[in-house]
């Protein structure tokens, strides 16, 4: 009922202090299991396809590895520096966590920028065959995760410039619920990475 | 017991079921009468109780108090759960012999080869691996196979009739391969197995004869079979069961069930091979 | 219609928040004006497609295809299926009651997330819009509810996009609200309060919404898959393309299987609540109540492929489902047993809330003892998408969620308006619906077993007579509507005073005024203990004892 900053960066879940206490986390976390049903979805319509349509003869789907094992390592590194960046929030530290926010949505953006010259560099395209579709399907959905993601660094970057901004020691919640998202963005990588580059 | 009694007596002699034209519709009406006794056992029992508590419970004028506290009776919650669980599971196991008779649990790519279909050798190679691509144009994704209550009767011997069905907006074709010639309308002979390999040209379409109690979707990219054996001839309509467009409840056919003598005329007059019909 | 404040809770006054009547139309956080804002909201889209089912059967009266135009049915049974699905049952037995009811239950003066809340009901009305408003823009969507492809991909692509831009509108509604009630639910239950304590809709709620939050999203991935297909020329469900049409099917049932619990659980929850009260005995059998429920969770989501039997799904999986789904018929007839030893030995008010109860518990064995056959799959190999499915489907979706929306309306209005309802025009009205319901859906379990496939235009002409009389009962129930309305309306202004507790229930939201005031008790929230502490001890029996131990607990 009270008022909170319309402009947080967990907006999408549009959740407000209450005076039964903050469970603002709880509803982050449930969004996510919906989100990532959202994931388990694709996936298991793609190791469906996988397992019962097998690759057209005169069809191209060839991946390579060295690209997106760099972006795993990138997205791995981001979830260390973005936990970092919370310890930091939390010794009401703002100068370094904004440091180590900076350097999370630097690696996000890396991976981004990889990930479009992988985009580029693949032999096929979105509509080749039925496993092109699917890869750019799961890959795009996840990027765009990232995309968010690193916005909402961004965002909680901004606002937790000054010791009395709207991120604190004492309202953490925005850095959070991003952190939260940010490895739970992480995970389904890796989980993408098994699924479509290893399998 | 009444309620058994008379549950019994309506589920068997109630027909709510179009006449039966192929081997297996028998055998479906018999699972339908069992499902429908239980059902109206059940269906009866639970109206008569809610009937009998609104009138016997019901409160009267000079009735202010509250009913009797009863939180729960555990013996009695473990009566009601059990007892459904048994029909259920019953019911269940039943309809698997059923469907088993049906043949609906034959393996379909195995099924095949006993079929004595033209596309043998592309089974085989189904079965043996998936990841042969030329092994797609030969899989069979779904629909009933021969059934032990086929295979068992007398019938067997007699090599199964292949026709291929093409579905379309907003029309069923029939190919016999036997003699290459199309037709519009379903011809099958009495007595003598079927069996039905389906693919659709656009849109899923389902393939339906009441009176054999039968239905399979016919789906494009992936055929399906159907094998049943008429037994009354006559003429049934052929309706299409998945919404395929505008002219989808004007999609029917019909399948022609004739003496095998009948049949083999027909066959012959459309005939375009010279060689004679094994 | 005035609200008192409580006096210590002026520093969270919305100031900014519209009062009056003008609240139902702003962007109210109040859980109460948004649980009204989804009832009426909601009850309009049932009129529109209620005018939708009319059209189908006035169709079907004849078995020419002869009041309108082919592509034009498919788009009005389209429609039909997804505003009474969507719009309408969804909404109002998830959002309506659910934000009414759940933080009363739990002792909370709101939902968890007010204004998550607001966002989750005003994604609906434009949502709706959007879909109504494809018919007249460029033609509806024309593939069913369903929307299976390649149909879905052939038939005209504008109205198909709008479609699944409403539904995952509207999804996303869904997602949001199931969030809310999760966090409600287990977080902000008052200090005292224990879970076995919660009133049984708290419990349905719960095990609503994960189904919701856990199978929803798949829906909204495959539509966005779909959408894919028909506007990018991907190939996911376009055999054409090396597509796989199945896959569609399996990912579209993971939800909205599923979709059937969702709106049948929170109706269960609901009878539970209105039946205790009215028959003035406890709930039968708590613990295995919420038991059965969490079990019905738990088993549907494992029984999806059952729509698919006819599919081009292999033989152990129709094995497989076959069982799975068999089983959801224990847990669902323990409540049902439940249910009746509820009834029996109380003292029931013949009113109308416990008619429509009661005409919901028969309507529902029928169409639960018709599922557990369909899941049975030579069965459903002969009646797999023919009437007798729709009959089935019809008598779970209205001839049960239907009936309790009726009820609990019944119930609650004294709750939300402070007046009582008109109990002989309730009467009329049960009696007409159920009539007219019963006409209208039980030839067609004949119809189906005898060659009437779904979704037609027109028919084998031998099928006529059964289809009039389904009109006629579609006919009745339109009619039905009418004195329902009257009442209603006439009722907020005309009906006799309810007082706080008209019912002598003993669950908190009967525990403050009627209409509630904001943040709904002036005071702190009461704690109750036993919801359902009705009735007299076996061995002091006394007809003249006064009703409802008395169990108001602190607060007041």
């Amino acid at each position: 009922m009270t008022t909170l900053n319309q402009a947080d960066p967990s907006a999408t879940n549009d959740v407000a202090p209450h005076e039964h206490g903050d469970h603002r986390m709880f509803g982050v976390a449930t969004f996510l299991v919906a989100d990532a049903m959202t994931f388990a979805g694709f996936f298991a319509a793609y190791l469906t396809f996988h397992a019962v349509n097998p690759l057209q003869p005169d069809a191209v789907y060839e991946l390579e590895l060295p690209l997106p094992i760099l972006n795993t390592v990138l997205l791995l590194v981001s979830s260390a520096t973005f936990h970092k960046a919370g310890q930091k929030l939390r010794l009401a530290d703002n100068r370094a966590c904004r440091q180590w926010l900076m350097v999370t949505a630097v690696l996000g953006l890396a991976f981004l920028v990889s990930q479009m010259v992988e985009y580029f560099t693949l032999p096929f395209g979105l509509t080749d065959n039925l496993y092109a579709s699917t890869f750019y399907a799961l890959t795009g959905f996840h990027g765009l995760h990232v995309t968010l993601g690193a916005l909402m660094i961004l965002i909680v970057w901004w606002q937790c410039r000054t010791p009395s901004g709207r991120v604190t020691a004492h309202n953490q919640f925005p850095l959070e619920a991003v952190e939260l998202y940010w490895h739970f963005v992480d995970g389904i990588w890796v989980v993408l990475f098994l699924i479509l580059y290893l399998l | 017991m009444i309620l058994v009694l008379g549950g019994l007596w309506i589920g068997q002699n109630i027909n709510l079921l179009p006449v039966d034209a192929s081997a297996n519709a028998p055998v479906y009406d018999e699972l339908f009468r069992v499902l429908f006794s239980i059902g109206t056992i059940l269906f009866v029992g639970i109206v008569g109780l809610v009937v009998f508590s609104l009138v016997r419970f019901r409160r009267k004028p000079d009735q202010l108090g509250d009913g009797l506290a009863i939180e729960g009776n555990l013996p009695l919650e473990v009566f009601w759960t059990a007892v459904p669980a048994i029909v259920v599971l019953f019911v269940g196991l039943y309809s698997y012999d059923i469907y088993d008779r049906m043949g609906g649990m034959t393996p379909l790519n195995h099924g095949m080869d006993h079929g004595g279909m033209q596309h043998s050798a592309a089974d085989h190679k189904a079965m043996e691996g998936m990841d042969e691509s030329d092994a797609m144009a030969g899989r069979v994704w779904g629909g009933i196979g021969n059934g032990s209550a086929i295979s068992t009767s007398a019938e067997n011997a007699v090599a199964a009739v292949p026709i291929e069905v093409t579905a379309m907006q907003f029309a069923f074709l029939f190919r016999y391969p036997q003699g290459d010639f199309i037709s519009g309308e379903l011809h099958v002979p009495a007595g003598q197995p079927v069996s039905l390999r389906m693919e659709a040209k656009d849109v899923i379409h389902a393939f339906w004869v009441p009176e054999f109690r039968l239905k399979q979707d016919v789906i494009p990219g992936q055929p399906t079979v159907l094998n049943f054996t008429p037994t009354r001839p006559g003429t049934y309509p052929i309706v299409c069961a998945e919404l395929c467009g505008p002219y989808h409840g004007g999609m029917r056919s019909s399948v022609v069930v004739e003496e095998p003598e009948t049949y083999q005329a027909w066959f012959n007059a459309n005939n375009k091979l010279n060689v004679a019909d094994a | 219609m005035t609200v008192s404040l409580p006096p210590q809770s002026e520093q969270h006054t919305p100031s900014l928040q519209p009062t009056g009547w003008l609240r139902y139309f702003s962007f109210s956080v109040d859980h109460k004006v948004i649980g009204l804002q989804y009832l009426v909201c909601g009850f309009l889209f049932y009129l529109i497609g209620g005018a939708l089912a009319g059209a189908i059967r006035t169709e079907l009266a004849s078995p020419m295809s002869d009041f309108m135009p082919r592509d034009v049915y498919n788009q009005v049974l389209t429609l039909h299926g997804t505003v009474m699905i969507f719009l309408w049952i969804v909404p109002v037995v998830n959002g309506a009651f659910g934000n009414y009811l759940i933080p009363f239950y739990v002792g909370a003066r709101d939902m968890a997330y007010p204004r998550l809340n607001a966002v989750a009901f005003w994604l609906i009305p434009p949502a709706g819009l959007l879909l109504i408003s494809s018919y007249f823009i460029t033609g509806a969507a024309q593939s069913g509810w369903t929307a299976y492809p390649p149909l879905s991909i052939t038939t005209p692509a504008s109205g198909q996009m709008i479609w699944i831009l409403s539904v995952l509108l509207l999804g996303g509604s869904s997602i949001f609200g199931g969030i809310n009630f999760i966090a409600t639910v287990l977080k902000l239950r008052r200090p005292g309060l224990k879970l076995m304590q919660l009133p049984m809709y708290c419990w349905a709620m719960l095990g609503t919404s994960i189904l919701v939050v856990l199978s929803t999203p798949v829906l909204a991935g495959t539509l966005i898959l779909l959408s894919f297909d028909i506007v990018a020329h991907t190939g996911f469900f376009n055999p054409g393309l090396g597509g796989n049409v199945v896959v569609y099917q399996h990912l579209f049932w993971f939800y909205s299987h599923p979709a059937v619990y969702i709106m049948v659980l929170p109706a269960f929850g609901l009878v539970s609540e209105i039946l205790p009260v009215h028959c003035r005995k406890p709930l039968f059998g708590y613990a295995t109540m919420v038991y059965s429920i969490m079990a019905i969770v738990v088993l549907g989501l494992v029984v999806w492929a059952h729509h698919m039997f006819t599919s081009g799904t292999p033989p152990w999986m129709r094995l497989f489902f076959t069982i799975a789904t068999a089983f959801i018929a224990v847990p669902t007839g323990i409540k049902f047993f439940n249910w009746l030893a509820t009834l029996w030995g109380g003292r029931i008010s013949l009113n109308s809330a416990v008619l429509f109860s009661c005409g919901f518990i028969v309507n529902f064995v029928l169409g639960g003892i018709t599922g557990v056959a369909l899941a049975q799959v030579p069965f459903d190999v002969h009646v797999h998408d023919t009437y007798f499915v729709v009959a089935h489907f019809h008598y779970i979706v209205y001839g049960g969620t239907v009936f309790v929306i009726f009820a609990s309306i019944y119930h609650w209005y004294p709750k939300v308006t402070g007046r009582m309802l008109n109990e002989p025009i309730g009467r009329l009205h049960f009696l007409l619906t159920f009539i007219g319901f019963n006409l209208c859906f039980a030839p067609q379990h004949w119809l189906g077993l005898n060659g009437m496939p779904r979704r037609v235009a027109e028919y084998d002409p031998q099928f006529a007579f059964i289809n009039q009389i389904s009109s006629v009962g579609a006919l009745l129930m339109a009619i039905s509507t009418l004195p329902f309305l009257w009442n209603v309306v006439a009722s907020a202004f005309n009906g006799e005073i309810a007082g706080d507790n008209p019912w002598k229930a003993l669950t908190p939201e009967w525990l403050t005024s009627s209409p509630p005031p904001v943040e709904n008790w002036v005071g702190e929230a009461p704690l109750v203990e036993e919801p359902y502490g009705y009735g007299v001890p076996i061995d002091q029996i006394d007809l003249k004892a006064t009703s409802g131990r008395d169990l108001w607990s602190s607060g007041k």
